[in-house]
């Protein structure tokens, strides 16, 4: 029988998603023995044609060229998985969505007309059907494993979809807001990092995004309580899944 | 005139998109132009209104291989503007989690991206079929870089540790004391990869660029420095600016940047022909045996000194845990104030220039970010005109993978600024 196929395709990004894939050291020689990686450029210079079994796909859409690529990636795709905030949510480029891109383009570059961009950067769902949607600025290595191996063997991934303070409990962390008055986003952010940053004496900022349901208007009071203004707040939220509806509604609140 | 394209499934391993254009002209490359087609990503607009505290997280974004790069820069740079300085454990807990980071990228590079290039495969993984011990090595090795990154940082990718001032939170003696044990095995692991890559056929050439890297009394530039370059200069990153002039060129959406007026080189050629005798003793003996001069000047060679400096980085790593004590607080206080803050460090793929601007409230008015890759990309293209005229005689897909290897000898960071390489040859 031969080895199911694995695409790594990547839009706009800092490959931090896709080098989590390297980053598996101990299981990446093991893993190329049960998948065939087919398509991999950060990776590997032999790309085989598709179809493909599994195909990853990280970073956001920004340009009309990747507007029609994706939908060729979907195409040649049995089941497309997107890692990390930039294809689940449009990434912090995103915050473009929120102001003028000419006037970004005009700010970075001396001549903007030669750079071909869209106005907005719009995760992949936004584009084509996703079957799955790895959370977080990065993703974690152990849930890539998980979804992998999950879609490998036709089952779908078990991960959970609580918030950070679950992750902190299990972990048995003194809460950084209770004991230390430390704004946090656990309350609402998706789980998956294993709560590293109050693990490091840090507020949450958020980077695997919005968990299912979050009730944001019950933190704000807290956020408020524990020294953020207003401003604070909105940058909070538009950071690295500003454009993740729940994320944004509070967000665009605070933009002036 | 005859115009042939061809589309080449790469430039693979890379991080980011490039396509390159040659036009050759009575058997002679004219010009080479390498069109980074990265969709630009407005860092520099976006961090505008943002707090002092927010660019070292949100400039990591820039790249998930070298994040700490981005971390530090932002860093040297808001602590400038906010005239604070890092000092005793805290500025050497910072090196230290940038030894993690050097670590890890240069074993990526080195066995998942270069070493296939010399070897006649197509990818790291591949090569394992015929190099398994290697490559095995190599992972550990990259594994170790990430423990550390990991232990000082919280997390390889995009840490969530560093903070301007410092950290939030700093380990004991004691959580060290494990990694050291580490380190020592990845020293006979790192002096074995220079004696392997040293062992690989390299292809004669010597560059001409000016050579540009930071400079730190008394060590290898890694963290912090002054600015020094191969013509004797040497200024404070508060100078960059009047030095360092970065100009759009059509083909590109990665800006091109010029030294004094001159084509440089930035990364591990430059920080080591102007830093060799900086090296610890164990890595200044591996490059001795790997047959390296006090300066090398051959851009395929750049591989052995990737390895030559992964041995410095294990060898400082250890020298800092064994003066570690840790500091009584995890950061320095900063008071944010009205100004300019100029932050240099050295990237594994060369400086990394940050500059911000802050209002009496500490957001930032203006930002500005010089990534190796565009002060590279000059120096680049006139290799790519220079080696493809020594190989005008190969097929296009022959000599379009050779444009690749002599792109990946700089290891650029194209997402910096997407991956194929979309070689055009107008010959005429």
């Amino acid at each position: 029988m031969s080895l199911p196929t694995l695409a790594v395709w990547k839009f706009a990004s800092c490959d931090g998603c896709q080098l989590t894939l390297l980053d598996c050291e101990d299981e990446l020689l093991a893993l190329a023995g049960r998948v065939r990686i087919a398509s991999f450029t950060e990776a590997s210079s032999e790309v085989l044609p598709g179809p493909y079994d599994v195909s990853l796909v990280e970073g956001s859409i920004t340009t009309p060229a990747d507007e029609r690529r994706i939908r060729e990636v979907r195409e040649q795709s049995r089941v497309l998985v997107t890692i990390g905030a930039c294809a689940t949510s449009g990434g912090i480029q995103a915050l473009r969505n929120f102001g003028d891109v000419a006037e970004f383009a005009a700010s970075v570059y001396a001549s903007p007309e030669f750079i071909s961009t869209l106005g907005t950067s719009t995760p992949i769902s936004a584009h084509v059907p996703v079957d799955f949607e790895l959370r977080g600025c990065p993703i974690d290595r152990h849930q890539l494993l998980e979804t992998l191996g999950a879609f490998l063997a036709g089952r779908k991934p078990d991960l959970p979809d609580t918030s950070v303070c679950t992750e902190c409990k299990r972990r048995g962390l003194t809460c950084v807001t209770v004991a230390d008055g430390t704004p946090c986003l656990g309350p609402v952010t998706h789980a998956g990092c294993g709560a590293l940053c109050p693990a490091h004496n840090r507020g949450c900022f958020g980077c695997f995004g919005p968990m299912a349901k979050p009730n944001t208007a019950a933190l704000l009071p807290i956020l408020r309580t524990c020294g953020m203004d207003e401003a604070a707040v909105g940058r909070v939220f538009a950071t690295f899944n500003a454009a993740a509806p729940d994320f944004a509604a509070v967000s665009r609140e605070r933009r002036s | 005139m005859t115009a042939r394209r061809l589309v080449v499934n790469a430039i693979a391993r890379v991080e980011g998109e490039g396509a390159l254009r040659l036009v050759v002209d009575d058997g002679r490359v004219h010009t080479a132009e390498l069109n980074i087609y990265e969709p630009p990503r407005f860092f520099e607009a976006l961090l505008r209104g943002r707090a002092w505290t927010e660019p070292p997280d949100i400039t990591a974004r820039i790249c998930g291989i070298c994040p700490v790069a981005y971390q530090t820069s932002a860093c040297n740079a808001l602590e400038a503007a906010c005239g604070a300085e890092l000092d005793g454990p805290l500025a050497d807990l910072r090196r230290l989690l940038y030894c993690g980071e050097w670590i890890s990228s240069h074993a990526l590079h080195i066995h998942l991206l270069h070493a296939p290039d010399f070897l006649g495969y197509p990818d790291g993984i591949a090569m394992a079929a015929g190099h398994r011990e290697a490559v095995e090595r190599g992972l550990a090795l990259k594994k170790t870089g990430n423990a550390l990154l990991e232990l000082i940082g919280g997390r390889a990718i995009h840490p969530v540790n560093v903070r301007v001032g410092g950290f939030y939170s700093v380990p004991s003696r004691a959580d060290l004391a494990p990694m050291r044990e580490r380190l020592l095995g990845a020293l006979d692991q790192a002096r074995e990869v220079v004696r392997w890559v040293s062992g690989f056929d390299f292809p004669d050439h010597e560059v001409g660029h000016d050579l540009l890297s930071a400079r730190e009394p008394g060590r290898y530039p890694i963290d912090r420095g002054t600015v020094v370059t191969s013509t004797g200069a040497e200024f404070p990153a508060a100078e960059f600016p009047e030095h360092v002039v970065e100009r759009q060129v059509p083909h590109s959406t990665a800006l091109h940047a010029s030294l004094d007026g001159r084509r440089y080189l930035t990364g591990p050629l430059a920080r080591y022909s102007l830093n060799s005798a900086l090296l610890g003793p164990v890595a200044r003996e591996a490059a001795a045996e790997a047959g390296l001069g006090t300066e090398c000047r051959n851009p395929f060679r750049s591989i052995v000194v990737r390895a030559v400096e992964v041995v410095y980085a294990v060898e400082e790593a250890i020298r800092l845990i064994d003066g570690y004590e840790r500091p009584d607080r995890p950061a320095v206080e900063i008071t944010p104030r009205a100004g300019t803050g100029h932050g240099v460090s050295e990237a594994p793929r060369g400086l990394l220039y940050h500059r911000y601007t802050l209002d009496e409230a500490g957001l930032v008015t203006a930002a500005a970010i010089v990534p190796p890759t565009s002060q590279n990309q000059a120096a680049i293209e006139d290799d790519l005109c220079r080696l493809a005229g020594t190989r005008l005689d190969l097929g296009d897909d022959a000599l379009a993978l050779f444009c690749e290897r002599v792109i990946r000898n700089h290891d650029p960071c194209i997402s910096c600024a997407t991956h194929f390489l979309d070689l055009t040859v107008i010959r005429r």
